[in-house]
């Protein structure tokens, strides 16, 4: 399997640009997936890839053929819909059928591949039914055959469950991951659900106006968001304001506008810079008043009082008054503090970034 | 339980009569008219009743009565002119619906508009100057002459219903055949075309009756050279209500021959799936 380069991509749109110089690279056999909020530029790149959109300038490789030139019907992509985009006069079998046809494969050969491609996606009995006849899940697992069964080069997927129930989403969502593990396509995922990102992905590519913002494993991009941007758009996280007091290594000390003393990790920090500290909820870690000692000394570690304490089952979800800021945390079930109680909480220095603009 | 029933049942009643009288009755009519031979005033029914004029309408009859001509040539002259004319117009209309429902067309509101025009302004003067240019260009009194007035009419329909067919099926279904190796043309032909044939059924029939009706154009275009059937039907209404009758009633066939048609291909499987 070949990989997928995109070189220098830009497209306008009168003032605004879509995508604004891309560059990136998908690895032989990976899963990368776009990620960003609409109008991030995540769609325009896919369509740039499938040829329905003509980029204004840069080039777009699979392997060593360049294919930004030729027509989408020639560049050897499979495409699935967010909408499916099955065919409603045809049957699932001439669903999967047109594309081999197109091919001029013979009679037996094209069955054969069909029924590989239902046996694929566990839809076996259902070659005679019509799209309508069909649930969503069944519908998007057909378009994900009619793609898989042309054997593409490159595999994309258009925010493919996102017209699912909740239940479903999650239950397809380690399929594909199952089924891209298992014939290892070089795919592109778009989404801009951040829990499907982190689920599904190799490697992830947060996207923002048009700019790729951080391209990294989904951990390290949960644990190490490059701006303010990608830590708030990947998951909770309370953002707390100051001025980078000292700088030692990758570590910085940051004092907030409450005067507390925050230390946490972040690259390329100036002395006096403003920056964000982004503190997850599930790192904030609740000390018993026997455990003052930590790894760092009594660094990171704080008094903070309890404002509210709701309890959602497998955890307790607190608001809590740090210094002049206001946070969340999650807590342990088994230990709730009330709502007005002041407690020791600890932030592990190594899971709080420090974030320039 | 009962009293709801019963009224279900004779509010069915009243619209059955309804429609009774709104659209069947003006038929019965029409078809009584074409078997009366004789029937004087305070009579309901005709005094004496038979086939006669159907005979003479249909050829198999020569008559002397005033208006009494055999329509057969004047309804294989329509039926010619309206198929030459859905044709054609489907020929420039599928084209030009595609192309304005697909494509950015300068334009393309403006244009869909002009289609509009020949039936936005009162006819008869549009036709008494298209009748001078016609007669310079030496169309004037031809088949050939009225098969572009029929045109110029029926296009409206043609274009306006393809275009809005052709809006109505989401891009994405011909990007799908794209990405599975589809030309343009391939995708076009294979998807598009079939997930529009309903729309495109309803256009060309809406041209064809159009056509088949057809009255003012070919009046101030056609005549006295060429006869079609709504022609016939008005120089014989004004003195044999009989024989208007019978022609009014075989005007009619077709138009529902094609409704039937209609309906049939909308019922098909995968209209429902386009909703």
């Amino acid at each position: 399997m070949p990989d997928l380069r995109l070189v220098n991509i830009v497209k306008t749109y009168g003032k605004l640009r879509a995508i604004d110089n891309l560059n990136l690279t998908v690895e032989d056999g990976e899963l990368l997936t776009l990620l960003g909020p609409s109008g991030c530029g995540k769609t325009t790149t896919l369509r740039a890839v499938t040829g329905f959109v003509a980029p204004d300038s840069g080039d777009i490789y699979i392997g060593d053929r360049k294919i930004s030139d030729i027509p989408p019907e020639k560049r050897g992509i499979g495409l699935v819909f967010q909408n499916y985009a099955l065919w409603p006069h045809m049957t699932v079998f001439q669903n999967l059928a047109f594309g081999l046809q197109l091919k001029k494969m013979s009679k037996a050969q094209i069955s054969k591949k069909v029924a590989e491609g239902l046996t694929i996606v566990k839809l076996e009995e259902l070659e005679d039914r019509y799209p309508r006849q069909l649930s969503g899940g069944q519908q998007q697992r057909v378009a994900l055959a009619r793609a898989l069964v042309l054997e593409p080069d490159i595999l994309l997927l258009d925010e493919p469950l996102s017209n699912l129930d909740a239940l479903l989403r999650e239950q397809m969502r380690f399929e594909i991951a199952q089924l891209h593990k298992q014939y290892g396509i070089t795919t592109i995922y778009v989404t801009h659900d951040q829990t499907e990102a982190m689920v599904i992905s190799d490697r992830i590519a947060v996207l923002n106006k048009g700019k790729l913002i951080q391209l990294d494993t989904p951990a390290e991009i949960y644990s190490r968001p490059a701006n303010k941007f990608v830590a708030g758009f990947m998951g909770t996280t309370n953002f707390i304001h100051g001025n980078v007091q000292d700088i030692s290594g990758d570590y910085g000390a940051v004092e907030t506008n409450g005067g507390l003393i925050l230390h946490g990790r972040g690259l390329g920090l100036e002395k006096g810079q403003e920056v964000d500290v982004a503190v997850r909820p599930e790192n904030v870690e609740f000390l018993r008043q026997s455990q003052a000692s930590r790894p760092h000394g009594d660094l990171n570690i704080f008094d903070a009082r309890v404002d509210r304490a709701t309890y959602v089952g497998e955890l307790i979800d607190y608001q809590l008054t740090l210094g002049d800021s206001i946070i969340r945390a999650k807590g342990d079930v088994r230990r709730k503090r009330a709502a007005g109680e002041t407690v020791k909480i600890y932030i592990d220095p190594d899971h709080l970034p420090v974030l320039g603009e | 339980m009962f009293n709801k029933k019963m009224l279900v049942v004779s509010v069915e009643i009243i619209f059955l009569i309804f429609v009774f009288l709104l659209v069947i009755w003006p038929m019965m009519s029409l078809f009584i008219w074409s078997i009366a031979e004789t029937w004087y005033w305070p009579s309901t029914l005709p005094q004496k009743m038979g086939f006669d004029y159907w005979k003479q309408a249909l050829g198999m009859q020569q008559s002397l009565a005033i208006g009494a001509v055999s329509i057969v040539p004047a309804f294989f002259l329509s039926l010619m002119i309206a198929i030459i004319v859905v044709v054609i117009s489907m020929l420039i209309a599928i084209p030009a619906g595609y192309a304005l429902a697909k494509y950015r067309i300068p334009f393309g509101a403006f244009i869909l508009f002009l289609f509009l025009m020949p039936n936005a302004f009162p006819q008869q003067p549009i036709f008494v100057n298209l009748l001078r240019t016609f007669t310079k260009l030496g169309l004037a009194g031809t088949v050939s002459g009225v098969i572009l007035v029929h045109i110029l009419v029926g296009l409206v329909f043609g274009v306006w219903i393809t275009n809005a067919t052709f809006k109505s099926i989401p891009p994405y279904m011909e990007e799908a055949a794209r990405s599975v190796g589809a030309s343009r043309f391939q995708a076009f032909y294979k998807i598009t075309l079939p997930l529009a044939a309903p729309g495109l059924l309803a256009s060309a029939v809406f041209v064809f009756i159009t056509s088949l009706d057809e009255f003012t154009g070919t009046f101030f275009v056609g005549l006295p050279f060429v006869n079609t059937l709504p022609m016939t039907l008005y120089s014989s209404s004004g003195y044999n209500m009989q024989f208007a009758s019978v022609i009014a009633i075989i005007l009619l066939i077709p138009s529902i021959l094609f409704m039937v048609l209609i309906q049939r291909v909308l019922k098909a499987e995968y209209v429902g799936g386009m909703g």
